[in-house]
Parts: C-alpha cells; structure tokens; sequence
C-alpha cells in the first residue's frame, strides 16, 4: 500500500510540483520524475557525494534526503547551471579549462559544491578550500586539477590576480 | 610541417567535456528503460559452503514479486571471466571455473540466488526473505595457508588450492651466492586486498529484440563481454550485442564479466524483458573483484662494489575465490624483477592461489604496484645495507640504457630511468632534503624517499595485441572514426581524435568525431580499455586507417583536380598541392561531390585491423615526502612527484590528469587502503566508502607530475603506457621515505596508525610503560 | 526508493508528540543520515518513520532568559560551527562537529540525532559531555531536563521515553559550563576527512584569573567506552594545578585509570589507550593555550 505526497518546490528557477512516493529520496525523484541525470548515484549512503545537489543554497546528499523534504525548498542541479543557449557558467568552463574531468561521475556533485563556495564570495586558502570540497570522491583525478578549477574561480570572481 | 600545424603534442579540451560538465553524459543507470525489472543478487553469507536448499516461497510471496532463480536453476556451463583476448589455444585460454549462480559458494559474498521485481522494494524485500540452507565447509583466507596439506580445496582441479606455479632460473643463484664477501639483503613484504572504487558501480541491463540478447553495460571491453556471455549461456556469441556507454571509472574491475552473463541470462528467463543489475557499493567491494593481495620474499645479495651479484623472488599471490585474471598478474610481477635490476643470477616463483576471498582480477597497474612496493622496499635496505645513497644505488644497478628483452622485444632505447630520476630529483630538491632530514629526531620527523618502475605496453606477446578502426567522411569535410578501444574516463577519445586529425591532415581535432559508445554490433572489433594499451595499439590502427582514408580522398581528388596523388596532401582539412602549396579543394568540397556525383557516387570510407606484434617499455619514478608524527602514529605525505617516461605526449593536459589520478591511488595503497576480513568467519568487514580508506581531498598534498619525452620508436605516434604506471611506484616511495624519517622500515602496506603503531613500538619509538605492566 | 512502511511528518512538537503516542514503534527521524542508511541495510527496513525534519522551531542558537546556551536539537552541524553564540561561548562545539563526516552530512545531520542515536562515537558527544551539556525532551507531560551523561543509558540507547511520546527538542550548555572557558576537540580518525572517530577527546578548562592556575578541567572521550565519558581521574590532576608539563604528563597518564576502549577491528585496545593518553596531552595543552595559560 503506497502512500504519495504532493511536494511544491522550486527546481533550477522553476516552480514545479509533484506526486511522489514517500519512500523516494531526493535522488529518486530527482532522477525519475524529471530526469535529472546529473544526480549519480554512487554509494546511497552519503558518503561518495555524487548525488549532491543545493538545497536553499547548502550541499546536500541527495540520496540521503526524503523527496517528501523538498516541500517549500529551493533546489538547484547541475542542469540549473548551464544557460538557456547552453552557455557554460565560469565555474562548469573551468572544471573543462583545467582537465577536472576525467571519467565525470563525480563532476556533477562536485559543481555544485564549487558553486555553494564560490556564492559564499569569500577568498579561501587552499586548506580551506580541501576542507569544504572534501564531501566528495574522486578516484581518477587525485583532486588536484578540481582544486585548481575552483580557486582559478574563487580568484576570478574575487577580481584578484591568479598567481599560481 | 609547420609546427604549430601539429594535433599531437597539444593540451585540447576534451572531446566529451562540455557533456560532462553540463551532466548530459550519458551512464548505463542513465538510458534505463523505465520499465527494466529490477534483479537483486542474495550473496552467501558464509565463506565456504555447499547450497543444500533454497527457499524461495517467501520471497515469491512478496507482491511485486517476478520471479526467484536460484543456484540450482542455472544452466551447468562453466565459464571464464577475464578480460582477456580469446586464445585459438586451449593452453592459453583462462580458466572457466564461475556458474551464472553458485551452489559451491567459496567466499562470503558468492552469488546464491537472484530475485527480480517489478520495483527495488521487492526485490530487495525478496532477497531479505530467501532462506538458504548450506553445509558449511572450512575456509581459508591466506595464500601461503592455502597451500598447506590439509587446507580446505576451493575447486577439484586445483590440488592444494594452486592455480597457477612459475618460475624462472637465470645463471646460477646457488653458486652466486658462495662468492666471497657478500651482503644478505632479506625482507618478506606484503600488499593487501584492495579495491577499485570507482565512484560509479558496475550496473547492467538486458533486453531481448527478434530473438538476440542485447546488454548495456558498465564495462572496459565490451567485445570480450558478448563472447563471455555467450560461452555462459551456451549460445552463439552473435546472438549477443553489448553496448558500452560512457563508465563512470573502471581501473580493470570492468575489465572483466562483471554481472552481464547473469543479467542476459535473467533476462531470457522473463521471456526476454528488460532486466537491471545495479551493484551496490557494498557488492562492488565484495562481489566484482579486488586487487591481489601478494606476499613477497626477496632475498638480495650485494657485492661490496654494490652491485647485485644473485637475487631470489619468491610471491604467493592470493586469488580468491575464482580465477578471473589468474596467475597473469603474478607472471608479470615476478618478471618485472630480472629487468627492473638486471642480474645474472636470479630465481623466481611465483604461485597464484585460491582462497575463501572475493575473487582478484585486473586492477590498474596488474601486479606491478605490488611488485614495485616489493622491489623497491628491498632495494631501499639493499642501498642502506651498503651506505649508500638511495638513488645512486639505483642508478648504480637499475636496467641500463641498451637493455633488450628477448620475450617482449622491448629494448629501453634511451637512458630513461636516469633521467626520469635526476629530473624527479631536481624537481624536489632531494639531494638537499635527504642531507636535511638525515638526522631527524622528536615526534614530528620528516624524510625523502624515491622508488622507480617499469611498465610493458599492452600484453605483446602475452596475449592478441590488435586494433580495429573505421573511419567514414563526412559531407562537412569532417570524419567520423570507430575503434573497440573504449574511453574509461582517461580521455582516450581526445587522444584518438588529435591522434586522427594528424593523420589525416585535419584543421583541428574537433573535426573528428569519435564515436564514444562501442556497440558490438556495430564498432569494428577492438580489445577495450586495459593494459596501458589504448594510445599505443589504437595509434597503429589510426595511422593504417587513416592512410587508407586519404588514399581514398586523393585518388576521387585526383578525378577532380587533374593531380596526381603523389603530388597532393591534405593538410588543415584541405587537399593541396605539395611542391607549392596550392590549395586545390576543401575536403568538404570533395566530400559534397564525392556523395552526390550523380554518375560516380561514393562515400568514402575506411576500415582496417592491425595486429601489433610490438610492445615498448614505459619508466618512471616516485619521489616522495612525508611527515611523521611518531606518537599519533600518522604518516603524512608532504609533497610528491612523479616523472614518466611515457613517450611522446598526444595531449599533456590529459597526461599530467593521468599521472595525478595514479599518484592518489599510490597514496591510498601507500597509507590507508585495505579490505579487511573477518578471521573468524571470512565475512568483509568494511566493505562501504566510509570504513574502506580510499584517500579524501583531504589526504594529499599538491600532486606533482613531469615527464621525459623520448619518443618510443616501434610507435607510429611515439607514445606508449601511461594509464597505470602512475600508480606503481607511489607506495614504496613513501614508504622509503618513512624509512629515513623514522629509521623504521614498514614492510607491509598499508602504513597506516595501526601499522605504524606495531612498527613503532616494535622499534622503541613508543614506549607505553602500562603495556609491560600487563 | 526506501523500504518504509509509512512516514508520519509532524507539523509541530505538539504534534509530533501526537505522532509519538498514536505510533510507538515509529522510529523518529531527524536529518537521516543515520536512520535512513539503517533503513537502506536492512536493520530498519519496512518500519514507520516520523519526520521531525520539517519543524524548523527546533533549528537554531540562542541565549536564553537564564543564560543557558541553548541549541534547538535540529540546528545542523554546519550551522552550530557558523554560528556567533557558539563561537563566542562553546567555540570548541562549533570546532568538533564541523570534524563530523563530510560538509554535506554537516549540512544534514542534526546535533539531536547525533545525541539521540546514542552512539560513542558521535564527534558532539565528548564535547557535550565535558560541557555538562544538559538534554531537552518534550513530551505529553511537557518538558523534561536531565545532564546529558544521564540521557546515555548504553551503547545505543538514550533516556527517551517513548511511552510519554517525547522528543529530544533542545540541547543547552548553561553559563556556569561555559563562562571563561576555553577547550580543544581532537578527532582521532585514519584520514582527515568522511571519518568516524576511532577515539574522540575533549578538553576544556578554567584558569584562575592570574592564570596560573587551572581552576577546573574537564575531559571527555567518545569511543573510549560503550558511550561517551568523562575522565574524573585525570580531572582531578589538573583541578587547582598550576600548568606544567609534568602535571599534562600525569593528566594523561590518569586517563587510563577510567576508559576503557575495546578491541575491534576497527582499533585494538592497545591503540586506543596509546592515543588516548597522546590526545589528552595535546588537548589540555591546547585548551590552557587558549585559555592564556603558558606552560612551565
């Protein structure tokens, strides 16, 4: 015996709503309901980050999230990112510009982390920065260029000269 | 050529970027048809055991509910699942010792039975609700225990649990080790089961349409795939198609039958429905594979010149419960040793050996990161031993230029292991560190070490080394090109477009469309993404093919421009005129009328194989830093860089990404990552990303990368492995340089507290009077 | 898609409470990042949930009408560490949960669920304990306060009484705990981020207005037993002490007159006893530091 729930929230600017199950995580209906496939699935615990997505402008593991929560909620997706013409927002172009890319499972997630930084317009060291990205899994990169597309951002967006 | 005119050698953009950082990129989990009943897998939950009775009546009871098949519903047809090419050769072929489900189950984990449902709630409500009744048999866990009389016997074929024994005599080791004045280096090392961890699971599914089975796959090696599925389900091996989709990482789990035979096999058994199989990260730790875990005993005798007069290698590599890639990893570490430190003394033995584990196969750098943790541990006390520098010893005894490998035919053309290590050296300031940190002392320590590595290209002449490439012209003057060589995330596409531009002579990279998604109905037949080999066996396809595509071009050109072919090119997408460089047509000019002459229409194609009967030594090194906080018992690296000989570099953007991702893997397989077991049942302990310890953005330093570029001459684009050696000679680097920090040498990975802990007290680093007291 | 049997989502405590009585075998759920990773192993599978996640009355930090601090249960990790009133009077609260797994579970999990799961190796709990942090629970006789190292009963349960439909509804730290104190957390994990605590330390003290003098210190493990702990005979060494390094030295030794930490395989017991004695040292050492004490 199923038992459903209509859920109204904003998704990437929109205001939609939606008759889920409540057993669906956020990942589910996310991912089924309106095909946002930029929310992977690779653990379902909370602990890879693939399926991160912004709600009210945190990071959350959306895998570990009742759809049923999104009520009222504004939620942003990678999809959300990309321009009408599909225009590339600073931070998608540098994950491109700096080989962050590699098999892209962890991509997603990690974008819209990068994003909750960068929209706190603070300057971060890279300590910092290792810390606040540290909710994801990579294996192909070793981290090291996703650092750099980040802080290549954070500066850009600071108007400050990148000097490394 | 002008220089600038050159596709190869530049750092472009991913051909498949912007779908990636847009999320448009297509996984298997991505194109699931909605309606795909789900299948879950009920793992036996013993390590060792005979399936006497399956209870499925409550499972089938569950609505929602299809159907449940057990390990007694399968069909009896043995079959291997490597990812190796099939060999013509019986005595060649790998050992077919799996069943689809298994009712001798031999690790904890073993696939018993499946449920399949119309949602995931049932299904995995389903497998909760089977019974299974077993007649429980001892089990063993360690490969040395394995092969003791009186072990518990994994499979009838293999007396004494061993699958595989080899081994080599060079000289003579017996008489070597008489002459006077020798030194006895001697160390028993050790690497744990560890696992790929690619953040996207191995998942699968299967349809069928007018009476063929097709299968959508998370895999390295989809054509290797319809022939395993084919051999499981005992049909023709045409009536299988795989699709291979972009893979979110693989690492050399996917380059093996994963759960595809299963997933066909289900799917024919609901009249050819839509079934799924998406492992869970918990399957994925227990029931893929893992890398072996090997035990080395190496014993090292040293002249006072310090050069090696007799060296002895013994490993016993731990298998696990099925033969997947078997004894070709411990073949390839025990040969590694007589080229890594030419001697002519040597003996070697290597022994692969069933146990009670999740079966081991391919993982990124096949036996070589085990090899080289052994190799160079050795080698660092051979250096201490004789008080020497630990670098110059190596530059003292390491494979000197002009070596020659008469099985590979591999020849170390340059001087690459010195100069990869002066490089590296230069880059960290080692001589200046080692002198600085050469008397540490207090808590926090610090120290410098280094290790080096070779690396074979692709499996000349272990193995069928070949690669199949189709190119078609496009009527925009670009061309579209398929291979079998698959894009794992490495950026093989990107590689293989600029490598297909130059050959053709087109304006950009751009304008090669490489189809990504291999179909095996479709896609000429290729071998996958493994060994190290795709820039390297790709690029004589690419080269071959593309030649035959422009003699195509040029010869309809020759119609149209009143030229000779000998006295055309096509350069920058556009034939010329070579003696003058006239531009005489565009190549989408010739295409248009190519296609659309009404009298002679053609499209112009090309298709070719080539079987490469080359290989070509890959080399680098490690130098690493570490910090050591003696009584927390934490290692730290500081700082660490690589240097590869990898040849010529078709995009070093791409290469230097390769080179950090094998860097972070060496780091994890250095200091934290491990599978542990229970010693009392065989059950996985930590089979979940939070309790296994792969290595977090918090637990590097910046990742250093640098290369040598000595263009490997057997290839037609100068290149050769880079896609594992990365990760081979990271861990004993760090382990090297805990060695000077602490004077302790760890011989057994991974260094993590609790290694640490033991070594340290061991050595009186850490004195717990309340410990003696007890 | 989890396997629930039914989600009750309360519209208030009031309601909540409701919830509670009507459905006793009802598990509450907070964030869910722990239940719903129990539910998706199996151990809570086909269970009836209550959703308190949506009553965000329970979020937030304040100072109340008798100088408590006071940390509604649902406020998230994140959003304690953030948070003026806590780094202003229980800074080193606000540093140990933002060592709590990921930033993503940080923004998820709830100091409440952390408590009310009861587990040892909660990274909120030592410090709780060593800040004699005091438990909230409302119910259908209304509200119910108790010192959090009674709301532990053992490994795994906390002192809610279903029975009385209650919920935890706040966490306070009152002015006598906090006022000029100055502590350390030290997360003992095997890599330094996505980690569960193999040991957990928390120090704070209180010196003597001269300084010269440590007037009171207190010391909490998590993980160093079936639940968190405080340590009263390394208490006592430093109590009235002046700060030397002699005295830190007997401080840590004492701790191992009253842990005892287990043998698993995650950590032997020899470990844990080594780094326990270890992370005492540094924590006092870095608490007197902070307090503006100067080691002699």
């Amino acid at each position: 015996m199923s038992q459903y729930k209509i859920v109204h929230f904003n998704l990437n600017g929109k205001d939609v709503e939606k008759v889920v199950d409540v057993r669906a995580s956020l990942t589910d209906m996310l991912r089924n309901d309106f095909r946002l496939t930029s929310v992977k699935k690779g653990c379902e615990v909370g602990e890879c980050g693939a399926c991160n997505v912004l709600i009210d402008g945190e990071a959350f593991n959306s895998c570990i999230y009742l759809a049923v929560w999104a009520e009222g909620k504004q939620i942003r997706t990678l999809e959300g990112l990309t321009g009408p013409n599909g225009e590339l927002s600073d931070i998608q172009q540098a994950f491109l510009d700096e080989t962050a890319i590699q098999c892209g499972f962890c991509t997603p997630g990690f974008i819209m982390t990068a994003v909750e930084i960068l929209e706190a317009g603070k300057l971060y060291s890279d300590e910092e920065l290792r810390k606040l990205l540290s909710g994801h899994l990579c294996r192909c990169t070793g981290y090291e260029n996703i650092l750099r597309a980040v802080k290549k951002t954070m500066y850009r967006r600071l108007g400050l000269p990148i000097d490394f | 050529m002008n220089e600038s005119l050159h596709k190869v050698g530049r750092s472009e953009i991913r051909v498949d970027g912007y779908d990636k950082v847009t999320g448009r990129t297509k996984y298997y989990e991505d194109r699931m048809p909605p309606e795909a009943l789900y299948v879950r897998i009920k793992h036996a939950e013993k390590a060792h055991a005979i399936v006497k009775a399956v209870d499925k009546s409550r499972a089938e009871a569950i609505p929602g509910v299809v159907k449940v098949l057990s390990c007694f519903d399968v069909p009896d047809l043995p079959f291997p699942t490597a990812g190796h090419p099939w060999s013509m050769d019986p005595g060649h072929q790998d050992v077919a010792d799996r069943h689809l489900l298994n009712r001798h189950v031999r690790y904890w984990g073993d696939d018993v039975a499946v449920v399949i449902a119309e949602n995931e709630v049932a299904a995995n409500q389903g497998v909760r609700a089977l019974t299974v009744e077993y007649e429980e048999l001892p089990f063993v866990l360690d490969a040395q225990k394995a092969m003791e009389p009186g072990a518990p016997q994994l499979h009838e074929r293999f007396p004494n649990n061993i699958l595989k024994h080899t081994d080599y005599r060079r000289g003579d080791y017996r008489a070597a080790i008489r002459e006077p004045g020798l030194v006895k280096v001697e160390g028993w090392y050790e690497t744990p089961t560890v696992q790929h961890a690619h953040i996207e699971n191995h998942g699968c599914f299967a349809w069928m349409e007018n009476g063929r089975i097709t299968v959508v796959s998370s895999t390295q090696i989809p054509h290797i795939i319809r022939r395993v599925v084919g051999q499981a389900l005992g049909r023709p091996w045409a009536d299988i198609q795989i699709v291979k989709p972009y893979i979110g990482g693989g690492f050399g789990n996917k380059q093996d039958a994963l759960y595809e035979p299963l997933c066909a096999w289900c799917c024919t058994q609901v009249g050819g429905r839509p079934v799924r199989i998406d492992c869970a990260r918990e399957e994925t730790f227990v029931s893929n594979r893992v890398r072996h875990a090997i035990r080395f005993h190496i014993v090292t005798w040293l002249r006072p010149d310090a050069t090696i007069a007799a060296r002895k290698v013994e490993l016993w590599s731990n298998q696990g419960a099925y033969a997947s890639h078997g004894h070709s990893i411990a073949a390839k570490a025990v040969n590694s040793f007589p080229q890594h430190y030419p001697c002519e003394n040597m003996e070697g033995d290597a022994w692969t050996v069933y146990t009670n584990r999740p079966a081991a196969g391919a993982m990124r750098g096949y036996g070589m990161p085990q090899a080289s943790f052994a190799d160079e541990a050795n080698i660092e006390d051979c250096a201490r031993a004789m008080g020497m520098d630990p670098v110059e010893f190596r530059r003292l005894n390491v494979m000197p230029q002009g070596f020659h490998d008469a099985f590979s035919g591999n020849t170390n053309y340059y001087d690459s292991f010195r100069q990869c290590m002066d490089r590296g050296a230069q880059l960290i300031d080692y001589a200046r560190k080692r002198e600085e940190y050469s008397h540490e002392s207090g808590n926090i320590r610090r120290g410098i070490g280094v290790a080096t590595f070779w690396y074979n290209t692709a499996v000349y002449p272990i193995s069928l080394e070949t690669s199949s490439n189709r190119m078609l012209l496009n009527l925009d003057g670009s061309v579209t090109m398929q291979c079998g060589e698959t894009e794992i995330g490495q950026g093989a596409d990107t590689a293989y477009a600029q490598m297909a531009a130059e050959a053709i002579g087109l304006a950009s990279y751009r304008d090669v469309h490489v189809v990504s998604c291999q179909d095996t109905d479709i896609t000429p037949t290729g071998l996958g993404a493994y060994a190290s080999r795709q820039t390297y066996v790709a690029g004589f396809s690419i080269r071959q093919t593309a030649g035959l595509l422009k003699e195509k071009i040029l010869k309809y050109a020759q119609a149209l421009t009143r030229q000779s072919p000998e006295v055309m090119d096509i350069a920058d997408g556009k034939i010329v005129r070579k003696v003058d460089g006239a531009v005489l047509m565009s190549l989408k000019e010739l295409a248009m009328t190519a296609q659309y002459d009404p009298v002679h229409s053609e499209h112009i194609t090309a298709e070719s194989t080539y079987t490469i009967r080359n290989n070509a030594y890959s080399f680098g090194c490690t130098f690493a830093e570490v910090e050591v906080d003696i009584q927390m018992c934490k290692a730290q690296v500081k700082r660490i860089v690589n240097v590869h000989d990898c040849g010529s570099l078709i995009n070093p953007a791409l290469a230097e990404a390769q080179v950090h991702g094998g860097q972070s893997m060496a780091i994890g397989f250095g200091l934290s990552e491990q599978l542990l077991f229970d010693e009392k049942t065989g059950r996985p302990l930590n089979n979940n990303l939070l309790d296994y310890k792969l290595s977090t953005f918090m637990d590097h330093p910046r990742l250093e990368a640098d290369f040598i570029e000595n263009p490997e001459p057997t290839s037609p684009f100068g290149t050769k492995a880079l896609g594992e050696p990365p990760a081979c000679s990271g861990a004993p680097a760090i382990r090297n340089a805990i060695l000077q920090a602490t004077g302790v040498a760890v011989d057994k990975l991974p260094i993590n507290p609790h290694t640490l802990f033991a070594e340290f007290t061991k050595a009186g680093l850490i004195h717990d009077p309340w410990r003696e007291e007890v | 898609m989890y396997d629930m049997k039914a989600l009750y989502e309360a519209q208030s405590v009031q309601d909540a409470v409701r919830l509670r009585l009507e459905h006793p075998e009802a598990q509450i759920i907070a964030g869910g990042s722990d239940v719903l990773v129990q539910m998706r192993e199996g151990k809570r599978a086909g269970k009836e949930l209550i959703s308190i996640y949506m009553l965000d009355a329970l979020r937030g930090v304040s100072v109340d009408e008798e100088d408590n601090v006071r940390i509604g249960s649902l406020t998230s990790f994140s959003h304690i560490t953030r948070d003026p009133i806590i780094q202003k009077y229980v800074n080193v609260l606000g540093e140990a949960v933002d060592q709590v797994g990921s930033p993503q579970i940080r923004n998820i999990g709830t100091i409440g669920g952390n408590t009310c799961n009861g587990v040892t190796s909660a990274d909120s709990a030592s410090t709780l304990h060593a800040w004699e942090a005091v438990v909230e629970l409302t119910g259908k006789n209304g509200v119910r306060r108790l010192p959090i190292k009674d709301f532990y009963l053992k490994a795994g349960v906390v002192d809610i009484r279903a029975e009385d439909g209650e919920i935890q509804t706040a966490i306070l730290i009152p002015k006598e705990s906090y006022e000029n104190c100055f502590g350390k957390y030290i997360k003992y994990g095997m890599r330094n981020a996505m980690e569960i605590a193999s040991l957990g330390c928390s120090v704070n003290v209180r010196l003597s207005p001269d300084r010269k003098y440590i007037r009171r210190c207190r010391i909490a493990y998590g993980v160093a037993g079936p639940v968190p702990m405080r340590v009263p005979s390394a208490e006592a060494v430093a109590n009235g002490s002046r700060p030397t390094r002699e005295m830190i030295d007997e401080f840590a030794l004492a701790v191992l007159l009253d842990i005892n930490p287990r043998d698993s395989w995650r950590s032997s017991k020899a470990f844990r006893q080594h780094i326990a004695v270890e992370m005492a040292r540094r924590a006092l050492t870095e608490s007197i530091e902070r307090a503006g004490g100067v080691i002699e």
